[in-house]
């Protein structure tokens, strides 16, 4: 999420390889281990459904409030509120709303929740059902910031995982990334995938990790569609050393989606039917 | 829930097994109802006519079309289809477009629908959601029109895509079915019209080939956006007896495509559900065609397949129209440029949207029938001009002595108000003109005014043996005008 300027031209080098990749584990899951599963960690260590109707939990959520610094580091467009406009649990869902309006000097306002505080964990499985929102200069994210340690150290040495990441304008694409130190920004470490015949912003999809010593499986619904592990990144391993938490947003513009235009349809929303974490059985 | 790829697989199976069980269910429960609501004649012979799925429309030949399915559109150069087997974007053979030069006697454009042979016959294409195709040409240019759903009969899905850039590399191209639900037994499969490049009627022909036609169900079109008025609230005056074809002012779908595009499609007015919050004030038929019963509002909106199009249309009604005077001057003495009591001389236009210049008239494209007859409805006049000199005779008014007009103003005339008439001889070629301006004291707003106009008081206009061009000048002190009779006579 940080600075992902430029990272189109890395992603797709990278997607080319990703079909390799999951060839491999199409072959490998049939031939040698059938009992291959896309996770395997099913202990509940924090859940919210979304059942109850109103502002989002407090005792999970907090806010970014404004538009951060330098539009939180990417140029992006909104101003992040709390209020209902902008985030609210109707019928079963967190819903995310990203309006078109003048709000304190911005032209769109859009919510950023996150758990720092309230929620950490290190290692684990953490996903979402998500539906998404479309248009150009829409950008919403699902994803994983490292605890500062009370400041001491600072981002990308912190670490960030993200598990979903999509752009409006690519309805059926979407991306999962590292960013650590020597591999942050435009050197991410990133992989799309893509729907076949189908789109995230028609109905609710999986979006999820398993994250453990050495190793980040990223899948959608069923598929697992890859693993990164210390011997893909180019720099240190940050993802083995304290919690993270988890952030959820909706942002409009900036350097990867570019900005809206004429065509973009306001207000778009994000539904966020459950986040669910877990953690190793044993 | 997340296991093994390969039970995943056995789930996916697993589904599909389920869906086609859920099928077979529906059909039965369709049957019962068919037989419970039959009570007194139930048939074992009732069945739902099954049309084919058939998705193919060209992959190296044509496919189930029938033997006589091409038929060129008037004017066209018949044979500008063919199958090419040398070029191909995948396969032998594809579908080859030989757009003529405008001087091309056998037709100065190619334009036709492929529709299956045999009356009755048609596809199921519900299944699917979008015509599909691959295409290039010999040089970078833009085709006019392609689509489906024109059958030469009601051409009640016709669906275009217009103005489709094609360059010298093989491209795919997509154009969205508005609502599919609708097309259960579709004959037109195919249909494009291309005019050739350059200043009109100096046009140069290209060659341009499309391969793999077909429908496709992608899974990838999505938000559709339908509009009406090109979504746009409009809110009209008019009078019982009124007429609108909704299908002439801009119905459109838009789908949000895989590549971020939003697709535009204009769409007939059957694939919509329109709605009239009055239907006594006006109704809508399936067509589209806006009937206007009686006096009141009414809003009319519409739908495709449960999403709200954008764009309304409100009409004010105010009752029966108020026709201009019947003229009763014997034809052999009139030439008549617009009138229902005469035959008319052919004319270029009866507004000639000389935006560039700066003219903000709209009416008139076509004339308005209000009652039981014809009227121009200029509205945001400034200027606007009917042309009778391009492509048809110009008027020889030498004998003519006066110009009969019939203006009703429809709004308060002010002091200062005008509408001045112009006249032009010779249009662009020793050119001459006069006018003559009607003031504000002539001019009575709702009401029929008739002018009787020596044409000796058009200062300038030395000649009158070809007159093209007539224009009504307002420069916007009067904006909303009925205009009738347009006739020069001799007394």
């Amino acid at each position: 999420m940080h600075k992902l300027n430029i990272h189109t031209m890395r992603i797709r080098a990278i997607a080319i390889t990703s079909f390799l990749l999951v060839s491999f584990f199409v072959i490998s899951s049939c031939s040698t281990d059938e009992t291959q599963r896309v996770t395997n960690f099913t202990k509940l260590t924090m859940f919210d459904e979304f059942d109850t109707d109103g502002a989002p939990n407090s005792e999970i959520w907090n806010y970014n409030i404004g538009t951060g610094q330098n539009g939180w580091g990417n140029n992006e467009l909104q101003y992040y509120t709390d209020r209902t406009e902008n985030v609210t649990v109707q019928n079963g869902v967190l819903i995310i709303t990203a309006k078109k309006e003048d709000f304190n000097g911005s032209s769109y306002t859009s919510a950023r929740l996150l758990t720092r505080g309230k929620f950490e964990q290190t290692y684990g499985r953490f996903e979402a059902r998500i539906r998404l929102p479309y248009g150009k200069g829409i950008w919403p994210a699902f994803w994983l910031l490292g605890d500062d340690s009370g400041g001491t150290e600072v981002w990308p040495q912190i670490g960030e995982i993200d598990i979903m990441e999509y752009v409006g304008d690519k309805p059926n694409s979407m991306f999962g990334t590292v960013h650590g130190p020597g591999y942050s920004g435009g050197e991410s470490v990133s992989k799309s995938f893509v729907l076949q015949n189908d789109r995230f912003d028609t109905g609710f999809h999986i979006f999820g990790i398993e994250w453990g010593p050495d190793y980040i499986n990223y899948y959608v619904d069923d598929v697992l569609y890859n693993q990164i592990t210390p011997e893909d990144v180019p720099g240190e391993w940050v993802f083995n050393r304290g919690p993270f938490y988890i952030i959820i947003n909706m942002a409009v513009g900036g350097a990867l989606p570019g900005a809206p235009n004429a065509e973009t349809q306001f207000p778009q929303t994000m539904l966020v039917d459950y986040v669910r974490v877990y953690e190793r059985n044993n | 829930m997340y296991t093994s790829t390969l039970e995943n697989k056995k789930d996916i199976e697993m589904k599909n097994i389920k869906f086609i069980y859920a099928k077979a269910a529906c059909l039965l429960v369709l049957a019962c109802i068919a037989f419970v609501s039959c009570e007194r004649d139930p048939s074992d012979e009732v069945e739902f006519a099954q049309f084919p799925a058939t998705a193919e429309i060209f992959i190296d030949a044509p496919i189930g079309l029938g033997t006589d399915f091409y038929f060129p559109y008037g004017g066209s150069k018949a044979t500008a289809w063919s199958v090419d087997d040398e070029v191909s974007y995948k396969g032998t053979a594809s579908m080859r477009f030989d757009v003529p030069d405008a001087n091309d006697p056998e037709g100065n454009y190619a334009g036709a629908i492929f529709r299956i042979d045999g009356e009755g016959s048609g596809r199921n294409l519900s299944g699917f959601d979008a015509l599909t195709f691959w295409a290039k040409a010999l040089q970078s240019v833009t085709v006019g029109e392609f689509g489906f759903g024109e059958d030469f009969g009601e051409n009640k899905f016709l669906t275009t895509r217009t103005n489709v850039s094609l360059t010298t590399n093989w491209k795919k191209y997509i154009i969205p079915i508005p609502d599919p639900s609708k097309l259960i037994q579709e004959r037109g499969m195919l249909r494009y019209s291309a005019g050739g490049i350059g200043p009109v009627g100096a046009e140069v022909g290209y060659t341009f080939w499309i391969d793999e036609v077909q429908f496709e169900k992608l899974g990838t079109l999505a938000q559709p956006q339908p509009k009406m008025l090109n979504g746009v609230d409009v809110e009209e005056t008019t009078f019982i007896g009124t007429t609108i074809n909704l299908a002439e002012r801009g119905l459109t779908q838009t789908y949000n495509l895989e590549t971020g595009v939003n697709q535009v499609v204009t769409a007939a007015p059957s694939y919509f559900t329109f709605n009239s919050t009055n239907p006594e004030v006006a109704s809508v038929n399936e067509f589209g065609i806006v009937t206007v019963l009686g006096s009141g509002t009414t809003k009319i909106t519409a739908t495709i397949a449960g999403v709200e199009a954008k764009g309304s249309l409100t009409i004010e009604s105010i009752g029966t129209f108020q026709a201009a005077p019947t003229p009763t001057r014997p034809q052999q003495n009139v030439i008549s440029v617009f009138s229902d009591a005469y035959t008319n001389i052919a004319v270029d236009y009866y507004n000639g949207f000389f935006t560039p210049d700066g003219q903000t008239t709209l009416g008139g494209a076509p004339p308005a029938t209000l009652g039981t007859g014809q009227v121009i409805n200029y509205t945001a006049l400034n200027f606007v001009g009917i042309g009778f000199f391009l492509n048809v005779a110009s008027v020889n008014a030498t004998g003519m002595t006066h110009l009969h007009v019939d203006i009703n103003v429809q709004e308060v005339v002010d002091p200062g108000d005008f509408i001045r008439i112009q006249l032009l001889n010779s249009v662009g070629n020793n050119e001459t003109s006069g006018a003559v301006t009607l003031n504000s004291s002539q001019l009575i707003s709702d009401q029929w005014v008739s002018f009787d106009l020596p044409l000796a008081d058009f200062a300038g206009l030395s000649a009158r043996n070809e007159l093209g061009l007539l224009f009504f000048i307002s420069d916007s002190t009067i904006s909303n005008i009925f205009v009738d009779n347009i006739y020069f006579y001799k007394e």
